[in-house]
């Protein structure tokens, strides 16, 4: 059942480019990578981090500059760029997790501004209008420039990524993640060392964060402030809330729904994009806190009155 | 000239001055989380939306019904938290069984709505509001210029943060307050509504938040954005204060705006990163904050 859902949506990935635009559906990509990689920290480890976009715009910046200043490949720039987000989230994640809860989320979302500040001042990040033009260079003789070709590239790094963040969670380690989730108490009493735990949880996530925003680096060909800002750490956590937090599915619907969102409001309703953003996150934090994949699988739970809770 | 590493003192003065008097929005607008989060245990997102909202709320009074700087900075807190106390009775109420993120997160949502509202409405650019006469001018100490409108925020911010803190620390409401914040569930068995202090707590922070608003109005342009990026700073001042002491917040607030001062001489370029460079030192040595207490 799940295997055949699996396959259904990898041929409906295989097969979008012919519908749909493959820069709109590259741009979903990143944001379910950048959403998943975030639940893993959320969903599954119970932290909520207000500071994301440090990692997924701090990646976008040293990618860019990478290839556009030091004429670097498309590869070891994305794998640097994720690099340098681990790197930097072994960083905050060392300050952020001697505190939890709320505090944790404001530690993270301050340090991410500092991020955002240090993004203005630099000389090297060009500051309000960010890195430009970078090109996306060409890979084992393939020319990237092709948006089909970039797309099933990345395709490829985004299903090994899930699969990667699928195995963390099944893992026995992703079992100690949850039983902090659920009690960390309980974890500390049991003999784990919960703070390792955690500070590679966060690094995990910093670095698949980064990775998906060196690879927005390789679509869009540009990486600027918007990418550092908190209203971008905001707009991941709403994706994964929206999606279902602490399923695998959740995030990658949430940011499937966002993105097209943005992308078919933005040229009608202006700035209003904001304001419908900021009301489907009073809504989902209102009425629908399991998300639209947590809804409708605790639906077919219903429906077939099975007691197993689903793994999806 | 005297000068003081190689900066004329005039300068100095003049930027710790204007550092200071960031410090007095800062103290008021993390007084105003402190007592918020003290009483619903709940951070405020939408307390730089709610800053910007008494500003806008100044213009709006000055340019459509003729009120003026004094009216306003009674008018529109009461206005603006008036505002606060509805979304606590529609929203906020619904969330007190559940994880405080969630307060969070429906309070970020509220500020996009906000800020996403007032963008549509007047741009980017933002609105100008005059200096009211009776500030205008500077007084000449001899060795140096204050414009007093300048001296007038850093004084009445002291003024009513000093006030917030006489009461919440010796009058009867006040006890009633910290009582409620210790133990809800006793303080309503022994007859005091609980529920109405909550709402008018949630009331009271927002109106600490337009009444800075108010009073940055003539200083920095009236702008949709004006409370988006300085919420964050806030943030900062809080951790580093202490979450939940009011003490810590109005003592860190005003010290970390002239620390910025005194970076802004020094070292221009760090002085946007120089509170959050302290809020992580502050987290190494003492994670609990300047004057927090440890659970």
């Amino acid at each position: 059942m799940r295997r055949l859902a699996v396959l259904l949506a990898l041929a409906a990935a295989v097969l979008a480019p012919a519908v749909l635009y493959p820069v709109l559906l590259m741009k979903v990509l990143c944001f379910a990578l950048f959403a998943s990689a975030f639940n893993l920290l959320l969903g599954y480890t119970g932290l909520l981090s207000f500071g994301h976009a440090a990692f997924f715009g701090g990646a976008a910046y040293v990618t860019g500059y990478l290839i556009r200043e030091w004429s670097w490949g498309p590869l070891p720039g994305v794998l640097a760029g994720a690099a340098a987000a681990g790197l930097l989230g072994w960083v905050v994640g060392r300050l952020a997790i001697r505190r939890q809860g709320i505090y944790f989320a404001m530690i993270t979302l301050a340090l991410a501004q500092m991020l955002y500040f240090v993004c203005i001042e630099l000389p090297q990040t060009g500051g309000e209008d960010g890195l430009q033009g970078i090109p996306r260079g060409t890979l084992a003789g393939l020319d990237l420039s092709h948006d089909l070709l970039l797309y099933y590239l990345i395709l490829a790094v985004c299903v090994l990524a899930f699969a990667l963040i699928y195995r963390t969670i099944h893992s026995p380690f992703g079992q100690v993640l949850k039983a902090i989730r659920e009690n960390e108490a309980r974890a500390v009493s049991l003999g784990y060392d919960v703070a390792r735990y955690k500070l590679l949880a966060f690094v995990l996530s910093a670095t698949l964060s980064g990775l998906a925003g060196a690879l927005k680096v390789l679509v869009f060909k540009f990486a600027t402030l918007t990418d550092v800002h908190w209203h971008m750490s905001g707009e991941v956590v709403l994706m994964t809330i929206l999606g279902g937090i602490g399923t695998v599915a959740g995030p990658i619907v949430g940011s499937a729904f966002i993105v097209t969102l943005e992308d078919q409001l933005a040229d009608k309703v202006g700035s209003l994009v904001t304001v419908i953003m900021g009301g489907i996150f009073v809504l989902c934090v209102l009425l629908f806190r399991r998300g639209i994949v947590g809804e409708a699988a605790a639906f077919g739970q219903r429906l077939l009155g099975s007691r197993n809770s689903p793994d999806i | 000239m005297t000068e003081l590493f190689e900066v004329p003192l005039l300068a100095l003065l003049g930027q710790l001055l204007l550092g200071l008097v960031n410090g007095s929005f800062y103290a008021l607008l993390s007084l105003g989380l402190a007592v918020i989060f003290g009483m619903l245990n709940i951070i405020n997102f939408a307390h730089g939306a709610f800053y910007m909202l008494g500003a806008f709320a100044a213009w709006m009074l000055l340019s459509t019904f003729g009120v003026g700087y004094f009216g306003a900075l009674v008018l529109a807190p009461i206005l603006v938290g008036s505002l606060g106390i509805l979304v606590e009775r529609l929203l906020l109420k619904r969330l007190y069984r559940l994880d405080p993120l969630y307060g969070l997160l429906l309070t970020f949502g509220l500020a996009l709505i906000l800020e996403g509202l007032f963008r549509d409405w007047f741009g980017v650019s933002g609105e100008t509001y005059e200096v009211p006469e009776a500030l205008e001018g500077a007084i000449n100490l001899g060795f140096m210029v204050l414009p007093k409108y300048r001296v007038w925020v850093v004084g009445f911010s002291i003024l009513v943060c000093l006030a917030t803190w006489l009461i919440i620390e010796k009058t009867r409401l006040g006890s009633y307050l910290r009582a409620a914040t210790e133990n809800p569930q006793l303080t309503q068995a022994f007859g005091v509504n609980v529920p109405l202090m909550v709402m008018m707590t949630y009331g009271f922070g927002v109106g600490l938040a337009a009444l800075a608003g108010v009073m940055a109005a003539p200083i920095f342009q009236v702008s949709p954005l004006m409370g988006s990026n300085l919420i964050i700073v806030v943030f900062a001042v809080v951790v580093i204060g202490g979450m939940g002491s009011i003490l810590g917040a109005i003592v860190s607030g005003l010290s970390l705006g002239l620390v910025e001062g005194l970076a802004k001489v020094y070292w221009p370029e760090a002085s946007a990163t120089v509170v959050f460079v302290i809020m992580a030192i502050v987290l190494i040595l003492r994670p609990a904050g300047l004057l927090g207490k440890e659970q």
